[in-house]
């Protein structure tokens, strides 16, 4: 009672002296007081400088609500993992997370993010696709910041014209590999880890089928997933996919095509600037470009990956989180971001901007694809759901079991898991 | 010399009636002194035992209310969450443990007592040598994995000087020998360490009178070397086994989760745990550490009780001899 007391007290002077200093504080004292206060933000290592940059931005407008930018591990698993241990202890060291587009479900239906209410969460502007990464049942738990799809990164010195359908990739291939040794056809990322569930959507979706209905149920016994699973299978199986690649994770993968081992090679944007180094760490730079990725019968459908802000639902200061949310989403400051970073943002007139399509001449490509992308499939239990994807694909990717085997009993066992 | 012994060890050595009185005086003052550490002790050593024991009987988080909210406490469950410990991946997971450490310990006693044996000849640059010996051991396993991981893929070391094309660290029987060769070579130079100690408080004479007495080098060995060494060497085939049996990181490192030709106890309910699976994650620990302690109950039973009554005898032999 006596700790509660005081800290009504420090919340009141706390917002006492906000009210004095700025005009965004006056509508902090009206929604209740104390929401504001210094905040920090768990983010990527990856973009750290960008992100710094935007924290500069907001805290030399907003001295008594400084943020601190505390930064995760790389890996997508470390991240998760330290974000529910901190939530399962209700800890409130993190205000504003960084949170994987596919983790959405689990966070909003655990309270684990706040729901996002208000005008400042105002959704047009961005690409759709992305939006609803954001959201659980309808509603709004976290705003897009990064997006982006699979690509088709090609080599434009052997390929006149990028393959829109498999065949047409298995044909370039059969002309141009027989004179280029050591090189095989396409690569992408294979390994059994999040990435394969990732490729296996993405061949899902491309041959024409629905990894998921309308209702969320999944539908990987039609024709159509079949094919899809099939290519991957006999791609093994006739060489068309190199053997190593059920090693490749994005970086093994992007070392092979960069070292010229490969013809064709689905991966993120990200990898445009690397490929690009003219230090002598690409062999392949002004030797490639990027196209949306092949399907079945015309262009496929990539999988959508990226990451959202959300509020942490134990954060103290939970409008100052909301107006850090709103204030680094805002057109301004995502192009500061893209200016910085290469990994591609949520909203759709950054990939209309001149400025930027110099810097990055993907962003067209890269923008119909995303369009065109597939999420993965929403889940509470995602980390259950992502796993038994991984057991079958990578059971049809070693060769261990049939293709039409292993999406039967994919179906079963992701049936209960998606309700 | 004779008190000193009856300090250390008052109870079993004072002969007369009032010297025991004092003794348990002290060891009360001792056990009341000490008590605080024990305290201690059991809020550190045992209170995470019995949390997991505890959670490995409920589970939580399992259903949605109709708002799609994730319905929060925890319901006990009795004993289901011990029954994954009959799956198919639970007794994988408890074969490439046993595996792992059966292999691997062997591998090392022999690598190791190997090493031993030339770290402890003399001859001119020995320290060198035995640095260099225990650099594997010093360097970290998560970072020794990254680096055998390198030497092992698809365009690694390996496949270049054996001339193949390997698949190391994907699935099957090349796995497990990648985590093998790779665990061995890590931890045989403390094996080795162990056995050098044990090698140093060898007296000279033994040799030279087994040398006067004809001995060859192989009766040496076999009849003097290895039996006075062997204190040494069951305590480090016991921590061996104990290390061996939780082995985590380097499978984790080298070929990756989740991955059945090499996913250990250890690995299994990190992945659990970290699929929110709290419940089946504590049932499998607590498998896992009814497994541990099994084994080493048997190993010091089997042979460490030897080891433990020959270090009384010797104990009793010097009081005596004072």
């Amino acid at each position: 009672m006596h700790g509660k007391q005081i800290a009504a007290v420090l919340a009141l002077g706390a917002s006492l002296v906000a009210c004095g200093s700025t005009p965004t504080a006056e509508k902090a004292a009206e929604s209740g007081g104390g929401d504001r206060g210094p905040i920090t933000f768990a983010s990527g290592k990856f973009e750290a400088e960008a992100t710094q940059k935007i924290v500069d931005a907001w805290n030399a407008a907003h001295p008594d609500q400084k943020v601190t930018s505390v930064l995760l591990p790389e890996s997508a698993d470390e991240q998760r993992r330290k974000l529910i241990q901190n939530a399962q202890t209700k800890s409130d060291s993190f205000d504003v997370i960084l949170i994987d587009a596919v983790w959405t479900s689990e966070f909003a239906a655990n309270r684990w993010a706040d729901e996002l209410t208000g005008q400042r969460f105002d959704v047009t502007g961005f690409l759709p696709p992305s939006i609803e990464t954001g959201k659980y049942r309808g509603k709004l738990y976290a705003m897009p910041l990064f997006t982006g799809t699979g690509l088709l990164y090609y080599r434009k010195d052997l390929v006149e014209q990028p393959p829109r359908t498999w065949d047409e990739m298995k044909k370039i291939c059969a002309e141009v590999l027989p004179k280029q040794k050591g090189m095989s056809c396409y690569g992408g990322q294979f390994d059994k880890y999040e990435g394969l569930t990732v490729n296996f959507a993405e061949v899902i979706n491309s041959a024409g089928g629905r990894f998921l209905d309308d209702s969320g149920r999944p539908q990987l016994t039609s024709d159509a997933a079949k094919q899809g699973a099939r290519f991957l299978a006999d791609g093994f199986k006739s060489g068309l996919i190199p053997k190593e690649a059920i090693t490749y994770k994005e970086e093994e993968g992007r070392v092979a095509f960069q070292e010229g081992k490969l013809l064709f090679y689905r991966n993120w944007a990200y990898m445009y600037e690397n490929a690009s180094k003219t230090d002598g760490s690409s062999k392949v730079n002004g030797k490639f470009d990027v196209a949306p990725i092949p399907g079945l019968t015309g262009p496929g459908a990539g999988t959508l990956g990226g990451n959202n802000l959300a509020v942490s639902s134990f954060s103290k200061h939970k409008e100052t989180a909301k107006d850090f949310i709103a204030f680094v989403t805002s057109a301004e400051q995502e192009k500061a971001f893209a200016l910085i970073n290469s990994t591609p943002l949520a909203r759709a007139s950054l990939y209309e901007d001149p400025e930027l399509i110099k810097k990055y001449p993907y962003l067209p490509a890269l923008k119909d694809a995303i369009l065109a992308a597939k999420p993965r499939p929403a889940a509470v239990k995602y980390g259950d759901v992502t796993a038994a994807i991984q057991e079958s694909a990578y059971a049809i990717v070693s060769g261990t079991k049939p293709a039409d085997q292993a999406l039967t009993e994919l179906q079963s066992a992701l049936g209960p898991l998606l309700k | 010399m004779v008190t000193l012994t009856e300090e250390r060890r008052p109870v079993a050595t004072g002969p007369g009636r009032r010297r025991r009185e004092v003794a348990r005086g002290q060891s009360w003052l001792a056990a009341a002194m000490l008590s605080p550490t024990l305290v201690v002790l059991a809020l550190v050593v045992f209170y995470p035992l019995v949390a997991a024991l505890r959670e490995s009987f409920y589970t939580s988080g399992e259903t949605l209310d109709a708002d799609g909210f994730v319905v929060e406490g925890e319901r006990f469950s009795g004993l289901a969450n011990y029954a994954g410990v009959v799956s198919e991946r639970f007794l994988n997971a408890a074969f490439n443990t046993t595996l792992f450490t059966v292999v691997t310990v062997l591998l090392e006693v022999v690598l190791g007592v190997a090493m031993a044996l030339v770290m402890n000849r003399a001859f001119r640059g020995r320290a060198v040598l035995r640095a260099s010996i225990l650099i594997p051991w010093a360097v970290p396993t998560a970072v020794s994995g990254l680096m055998w991981k390198w030497i092992f893929q698809a365009d690694g070391v390996a496949n270049t000087l054996l001339g193949t094309e390997i698949l190391w660290t994907a699935e099957g029987v090349y796995a497990k020998l990648a985590v093998i060769v790779a665990d061995t070579w890590k931890t045989a130079p403390f094996v080795g360490l162990l056995v050098l100690a044990g090698l140093q408080i060898i007296p000279r004479e033994v040799y030279e009178a087994a040398r006067v007495d004809g001995a060859s080098p192989r009766q040496t060995f076999w009849r003097i070397t290895l039996p006075l060494v062997k204190p040494a060497l069951l305590v480090a085939v016991l921590f061996r086994l104990m290390d061996a049996l939780r082995i985590f990181d380097l499978p984790y490192v080298l070929i990756g989760p989740r991955k059945h030709s090499v996913e250990t106890l250890s690995g299994l309910i990190w992945d659990e745990a970290t699929r929110v699976h709290y419940g089946p994650a504590s049932a499998y620990g607590t498998a896992l550490f009814v497994y541990i302690a099994l084994i080493a109950f048997v190993f010091v039973k089997l042979l460490g009780a030897d080891l433990l009554s020959d270090v009384r005898a010797r104990e009793k032999e010097t009081a005596d001899a004072a």
